[in-house]
């Protein structure tokens, strides 16, 4: 054989498993992506067409200046979105502290088709990979 | 060239070379994770967002940090073991699972404590957080089979072989954020387009980093030194 070298034999057997390690996992996961990604946004909830009211996560960011508490404040209201679409979310209950307009949410419940709206029974905040102080926050919002 | 280096492939020869470096890891250690610690804790500032809840990220990070480079180095240990067949290769790789577990652990339990406060919830299967509780069971598995292959040369190559078959698992855990909707955030530091974490914060996280990575060597290094000594023993047992 070409390869007469033993240690060349045996690196190349573990390229050879690796790469094939690699393909397998690569279209495993490609089958699973649907089941993979935790939330969906709120265009790919719209464009989803089964009617099924299933048990499902959406997540995007808390829209500005739609929040509306019911009268005896347990009742929350508010809408999600991608910036392109929206979707209208109905939840009863705590909040977590990161909640607030323009903020990542990510709401877990049931979407009525025909009222458009989302019955949450959970709602997770989200925080980004900027980290710095609030002095530092403060100075970069009065720049803008 | 190389040929040079192949005495330190003799397990005594290398005892001998490493055993000041041990030393010289824990004091090292000792003293970055302290001084990381005290940073992190009473000087760094508080997050814009999360406040004081951000000073949990100087341990979990480092210690997430750790879990997967020691991974990294347990792959590449086995790769030289079956090109090479030093058995000091495989020695090492397979004291590391036994200390990189309990980095691993921390990073769950401390990332667990963290997202209570965040997110509102102690535990989602998002794409991070499974493949990280994967890394953990990979770590298992590794431990296992070093235990259940204790005195028989097979264990070396199921060992290194397996462990090749689960180092998928770390480019998974690393751009899980990236490939999928996750409720874990992107990266902040190992970032295309430098780090997005301000200088404050970043600074004591690379203190505890570097101190954590000493004290994984100095662990891990005694590990071997036992490792070796069982084998020392064993061998001179069994010629009575």
């Amino acid at each position: 054989m070409f390869l007469k070298n033993k240690k060349l034999k045996r690196f190349s057997f573990l390229v050879v498993a690796c790469l094939s390690i690699s393909l397998a996992t690569f279209f495993v996961l490609k089958a699973l992506d649907e089941k993979i990604v935790f939330f969906y946004t709120p265009s790919k909830l719209l464009e989803k067409k089964d009617d099924k009211l299933e048990y499902i996560r959406v997540g995007g960011l808390v829209k500005e200046k739609s929040i509306s508490y019911s009268d005896d404040g347990l009742n929350v209201n508010f809408m999600i979105t991608d910036n392109k679409k929206f979707v209208n979310v109905m939840f009863r209950g705590i909040l977590p502290d990161l909640f607030r307009e323009n903020q990542g949410v990510v709401v877990e419940g049931k979407f009525n088709r025909e009222k458009k709206i989302f019955f949450a029974n959970k709602v997770l905040a989200k925080h980004d990979e900027n980290y710095m102080p609030p002095e530092i926050h403060k100075a970069l919002e009065e720049e803008k | 060239m190389l040929k040079k280096l192949h005495k330190y492939a003799n397990p005594n020869k290398f005892i001998l070379v490493v055993m000041p470096i041990k030393n010289i890891c824990i004091y090292a250690a000792v003293f970055l994770i302290a001084l990381g610690l005290v940073l992190g804790l009473f000087f760094s500032p508080p997050d814009y967002q999360q406040g004081e809840t951000v000073r949990i990220m100087y341990i979990h990070v480092s210690s997430a940090w750790m879990s997967l480079f020691a991974y990294v180095l347990i792959f590449f240990l086995s790769v030289s073991y079956l090109i090479w067949k030093f058995p000091l290769f495989v020695l090492i790789a397979k004291e590391i699972p036994f200390v990189a577990i309990i980095f691993t652990l921390i990073t769950l339990i401390t990332g667990s404590l963290w997202g209570k406060p965040t997110w509102g919830t102690y535990w989602v299967w998002d794409a991070r957080l499974t493949s990280f509780l994967i890394l953990l069971f990979i770590y298992l598995g590794l431990i296992f089979i070093d235990k259940t292959f204790k005195y028989n040369a097979n264990g070396d190559l199921s060992f290194s072989y397996l462990s090749i078959v689960g180092a998928i698992n770390i480019p998974i855990i690393k751009f899980s954020v990236d490939w999928w909707n996750t409720l874990h955030q992107p990266a902040s530091v190992i970032r295309a387009g430098g780090p997005s974490i301000s200088v404050e914060m970043l600074i004591p996280l690379m203190i505890m980093s570097f101190g954590i990575f000493l004290l994984f060597i100095y662990l891990v290094l005694t590990n071997i030194q036992s490792a070796i000594d069982e084998r020392k023993f064993l061998f001179l047992s069994s010629k009575d």
